[in-house]
C-alpha cells in the first residue's frame, strides 16, 4: 500500500468518525422544546403525523461515545490506520504461527515417547493406537472412511488384503511417499468381445457368476495381456500395486460393468504422499493404527468388508 | 355545487396495492422455498435427485425471493404510499411507476427461471446474470426518478424522516448494484466479473453488507417511521435522534463489510476497520429502535387489543437484538468461533424474519384496509394468531441455529493434546441434526402465518370488492398546534 493510499484511508476514517461525533454533540445540546413535554417540532404530515424532539437518551449517548473510544484504542493497538501496524504489532499470520507453535510444542512431547519404537510394537500400544486413530480421522478418513473400510477406488485398510504389501515398512512407505497405480486401458487391444471375455474370466476367479465359455476365452487373453502384472495365478504383484484378482476383494466393484470399465479405460489410483503433510512421527502412528486394524481382522483375507 | 368542483387529485394507490399483493405472494413463495431447503438439510433425500431442486440452486432463489421479491415489493409499495402521503402529492409519474412494477416482476421471474438452471454469477445476493442486472438497473433508475420526482414536487417544505431513509436506500442500492456487478459478458448465460481474488471478495462484501444496511435496514426503518406513529396514534419520539442516527447509520455502515472476511486473505487493517466500524454502528442502529419503541410509549395499553402494534414492537425488539448481535459477531475473537457456523444463519434470520418480515407484515396489515376502503382487516383474531405463530416460529428457528452454531464452532476448534482435531466434520454434522429438524419446524410455522395473512387479505378485499381511491390531502395552512396529552 502506498503512503498516499494509507493517508487516504486514515483521513476518510477520521473524517467520518469526527463528523458523526460532531453531529452527536450538536444534537445532544438542549433545545427550546426540552422544557415542554408535549411540544412537537411543528411539522405535520398526512394530517396527524407529528414529531416530538425529545433529548437523546443519555445512556444511548454514552454508549455511542464508548464505542468510539473503544475504536480509537483498538486502532492504536492493532493494525487499521492504513500502513500503521499498531502498538502491539499484531497480525493474523504471526497470531496463527504462534498458536501452531504452542500446539506443536505440546504435541511433540507426547509424540516423543514413540520415537524409535518399531511399528509392530506401536501397533500393540494402546496410546499409539489412540493417537494414530486421531491422525487417521483428521487426514485419511475423507477417502478411506472413518471406519477405514474404504470406498470404491479407496482400499479397505481394516482387512488383511494389501495391494502394495502389508509389511510394516510397506504400509509406512504408502503413507509417507504415496502410491501411484497404473492399470493401462486395454479396450483397444482386447476389443469389445475380448473385454467381455476377460471380465467373465476375472469373475470366475472369485467364484462369481459368469459365462463359462466366455471365461475360457478370457483366460487365454488374460495369459497374453494381463499376466505380466497380475501374475499367472492372478494373485497380483505388490511391487507394482497390481491387485490380487482371485480373492473376491474388489477395489472398484465386482459387478461385470465395473470390471469391464477398468479393463477398457484403465484405472489410475493415487494415494498422495502424506510425509510432507503430517510428517514422519504422525505417519508412523497412522501406520501402526492401520496395522492394528488389520491384525484385529484376524488375517481373514476375504473379509466381508472387502468384497463388493 | 358539485358540478362546479374541479376533479380532485387522488393518490396513485394502484401501484401500492399491486406491489403489496406481490409482496405477500413472493413472501409465501420465498419462505416456502426456505422451508424446503431447511428440510433438505435435515432430509437430503428431498432434493429428489433432480438437479434444479438441489440445495445449491434453490438457496440463492430463496434469498433473492425473500429479500428482493418479498422485501423489495414491500418497499416499493410502502415507499410509494408514504412518499405520496408525506409530500401531499400524487406520484411524479404513473407510467414510470407502472414500469417499476412490471420491470421488477420480470426481473424476479427471470431469476426464478435462471437460478434453478444454474445460470448465475455465483455472487451471493447478486446472482442474476448481466442482462438481468441491466434490467434491474433500468427499473432502479425509474424508481429513483419517481421517488425523487415526487419529493421535488412536494407541497410541504420539510421532508419527512421516512423519506430520508428511502432516499438513502435508493441512491446507495443503485451505486452498490452497479459497482458490484461490473462484468464482461461472453454469452447470455455467462459473464466474468471484472474483479479478481481478494478485491473481488471485498467488493462482494462491501455490496453484501450494505445490501443489509440499506435494503434491509434503512429502507425498513423508513417503513417503520411512518407506520409505527400512525398505528400507535402517537408523535415520533425524537426528531434529533432521527437526525443523528440517520447520518451516523448511513455513513458508518459503508465501512462494515470487511467483518464478513475476518481471518481471510484480506489485509489485517481492512479487517480491523470493518470490526471497529461495526461496533460504532451499534448506537446508530439502536437509535432507530429507541425512536420506534419510545413512539409507542404512552400507547402501551393498545398492545392488548392491537396485534398490528405487537408485530411492530416485536420487530423493533428483534431489530435491537440482531443489531447488537451483529457488532459482537464482528469482533475478531467472536468471529473466529461464529464464522462458517449456523450461528450466522440464526443471526441473519433474527434480522430477516424478526425485523424485516415482522415490520413488513405489521405495516401491510395497517395499509391493506386503507387500500380497499375498509376500517380494518377482516379478522383481527387471525392477525393475532399470525403474530403468535410467527413469533414462536422465529424463536424456534433462531434459538436452534444459535445452539447449532455454537456446537459446530466448539466442535470444529476442539483439539486433542496430540495436535489433532477432536472431531471429524461429519461428527459436527451429526450433532447438528436435531437443530435442523427444529429449524425446519420453526420455518414451517412462519410460512403457515404467511398463508393466514394471504387469506385475511383476500377476505378483507372480498368485503369491499373495490379499490379505494383516496384524494390528496390538502396541506394545513399553518403548522398544527403542539399535540397535548
Amino acid at each position: 500500500m502506498s503512503s498516499a493510499m494509507s493517508w487516504l484511508v486514515i483521513l476518510l476514517a477520521v473524517i467520518n468518525v469526527v463528523g458523526v461525533v460532531w453531529l452527536l454533540i450538536v444534537t445532544a445540546q438542549k433545545a427550546p422544546e426540552d422544557n415542554d413535554a408535549t411540544a412537537t417540532t411543528g411539522h405535520a404530515w398526512d394530517g396527524d403525523l407529528v414529531e416530538y424532539n425529545k433529548p437523546l437518551p443519555r445512556w444511548w449517548l454514552w454508549l455511542f461515545i464508548g464505542t468510539v473510544i473503544f475504536a480509537i484504542i483498538y486502532l492504536v493497538l492493532y493494525p487499521g490506520f492504513g500502513k500503521y501496524a499498531g502498538v502491539l504489532g499484531w497480525n493474523q499470520n504471526s497470531d496463527h504461527a504462534a498458536a501452531v507453535a504452542v500446539a506443536e510444542e505440546k504435541a511433540s512431547t507426547i509424540m516423543a515417547q514413540f520415537d524409535g519404537k518399531p511399528l509392530p510394537a506401536l501397533a500393540a500400544d494402546l496410546k499409539a493406537q489412540s493417537i494414530g486413530r486421531n491422525v487417521f480421522a483428521n487426514n485419511c478418513a475423507t477417502c478411506h472412511g472413518s471406519d477405514a473400510r474404504g470406498n470404491p477406488g479407496f482400499p479397505n485398510l481394516a482387512d488383511n488384503d494389501w495391494i502394495w504389501g502389508g509389511a510394516p515398512e510397506n504400509v509406512l512407505s504408502s503413507i509417507v511417499d504415496g502410491r501411484t497405480a497404473v492399470m493401462p486401458p486395454l479396450g483397444a487391444a482386447l476389443g469389445e468381445q475380448g473385454v467381455t471375455d476377460v471380465t467373465a474370466y476375472i469373475r470366475s476367479l472369485s467364484g462369481l457368476s459368469h459365462d463359462t465359455r466366455a471365461a475360457a476365452a478370457g483366460g487365454e487373453r488374460y495369459a497374453t495381456l494381463c499376466i505380466a502384472c497380475h501374475a499367472a495365478d492372478a494373485t497380483g504383484n505388490p511391487l507394482l500395486g497390481a491387485p490380487n484378482l482371485a480373492d473376491n476383494i474388489w477395489l472398484y466393484g465386482s459387478d461385470a460393468a465395473t470390471i469391464a470399465e477398468g479393463i477398457n479405460y484403465g484405472r489410475y489410483g493415487q494415494m498422495p504422499a502424506h510425509g510432507p503433510i503430517i510428517g514422519e512421527q504422525r505417519a508412523r502412528l497412522v501406520a501402526a493404527y492401520v496395522l492394528h486394524l488389520s491384525q484385529q481382522s484376524g488375517g481373514a483375507s476375504a473379509s466381508a468388508g472387502g468384497s463388493r | 355545487m358539485p358540478a362546479a368542483t374541479p376533479k380532485q387529485d387522488t393518490y396513485n394507490d394502484k401501484i401500492v396495492r399491486q406491489f403489496t399483493v406481490m409482496a405477500v405472494v413472493w413472501g409465501i413463495v420465498g419462505m416456502s422455498i426456505g422451508v424446503l431447503l431447511a428440510a433438505q438439510l435435515a432430509w437430503p433425500v428431498l432434493n429428489f435427485d433432480i438437479p434444479w431442486l438441489t440445495y445449491s440452486r434453490l438457496r440463492p432463489l430463496h434469498t433473492s425471493a425473500v429479500i428482493f421479491a418479498f422485501g423489495g415489493s414491500a418497499l416499493f409499495a410502502t415507499s410509494y404510499y408514504i412518499v405520496q402521503r408525506t409530500c401531499h402529492v400524487r406520484l411524479f409519474s404513473d407510467r414510470l411507476a407502472a414500469f417499476t412494477f412490471w420491470g421488477w416482476q420480470v426481473v424476479i421471474v427471470c431469476c426464478v427461471i435462471t437460478y434453478p438452471l444454474g445460470i448465475t454469477q455465483s455472487k451471493e445476493y447478486a446472482e442474476p446474470e448481466w442482462w438481468i442486472d441491466i434490467l434491474i438497473t433500468l427499473v432502479w433508475v425509474a424508481y429513483g426518478v419517481v421517488f425523487f420526482g415526487t419529493i421535488a414536487k412536494r407541497k410541504i417544505k420539510h421532508i419527512f424522516v421516512a423519506n430520508w431513509f428511502f432516499a438513502a436506500y435508493i441512491i446507495t442500492i443503485a451505486v452498490l448494484h452497479i459497482i458490484n456487478n461490473l462484468a464482461l459478458p461472453v454469452s447470455m448465460t455467462k459473464s466474468y466479473i471484472v474483479y479478481s481474488g481478494t478485491v473481488d471478495a471485498m467488493v462482494q462484501w462491501w455490496y453484501g453488507h450494505n445490501a443489509v444496511g440499506f435494503f434491509l435496514t434503512a429502507a425498513f426503518l423508513g417503513m417503520m417511521y411512518y407506520f409505527v406513529p400512525k398505528q400507535a396514534g402517537r408523535p415520533i419520539y425524537s426528531y434529533r435522534l432521527s437526525v443523528i442516527h440517520f447520518w451516523a447509520l448511513i455513513s458508518i455502515y459503508m465501512w462494515a463489510g470487511p467483518h464478513h472476511l475476518q481471518y481471510t486473505a484480506l489485509p489485517d487493517w481492512v479487517q480491523s476497520l470493518g470490526m471497529v466500524f461495526s461496533l460504532i454502528l451499534l448506537a446508530p442502529s439502536w437509535g432507530g429502535m429507541i425512536n420506534g419503541m419510545m413512539t409507542l410509549s404512552g400507547a402501551w395499553h393498545k398492545l392488548r387489543t392491537d396485534p398490528i402494534l405487537k408485530f411492530m414492537i416485536v420487530s423493533l425488539s428483534f431489530y435491537g437484538m440482531s443489531t447488537f448481535e451483529g457488532p459482537m459477531m464482528s469482533i475478531r475473537t467472536v468471529n473466529a468461533l461464529s464464522h462458517y457456523t449456523d450461528w450466522t444463519i440464526g443471526h441473519v434470520h433474527s434480522g430477516a424474519l424478526g425485523w424485516v418480515a415482522m415490520i413488513t407484515i405489521g405495516c401491510i396489515y395497517s395499509l391493506w384496509p386503507k387500500l380497499v376502503g375498509r376500517k380494518e382487516m377482516w379478522s383481527i383474531r387471525l392477525i393475532d394468531t399470525h403474530f403468535w405463530i410467527m413469533t414462536v416460529g422465529i424463536v424456534i428457528y433462531t434459538v436452534s441455529m444459535w445452539i447449532a452454531g455454537l456446537t459446530q464452532g466448539l466442535m470444529w476448534r476442539a483439539v486433542n493434546d496430540d495436535g489433532t482435531l477432536t472431531y471429524a466434520f461429519v461428527e459436527s454434522l451429526k450433532a447438528t441434526y436435531p437443530y435442523y429438524y427444529a429449524r425446519a419446524f420453526g420455518g414451517l410455522l412462519v410460512v403457515a402465518g404467511m398463508w393466514m395473512m394471504g387469506w385475511n387479505m383476500f377476505k378483507t378485499w372480498q368485503q369491499s370488492k373495490q379499490w379505494h381511491e383516496q384524494p390528496v390531502l390538502a396541506v394545513p395552512e399553518a403548522p398544527t398546534a403542539p399535540a397535548t396529552h
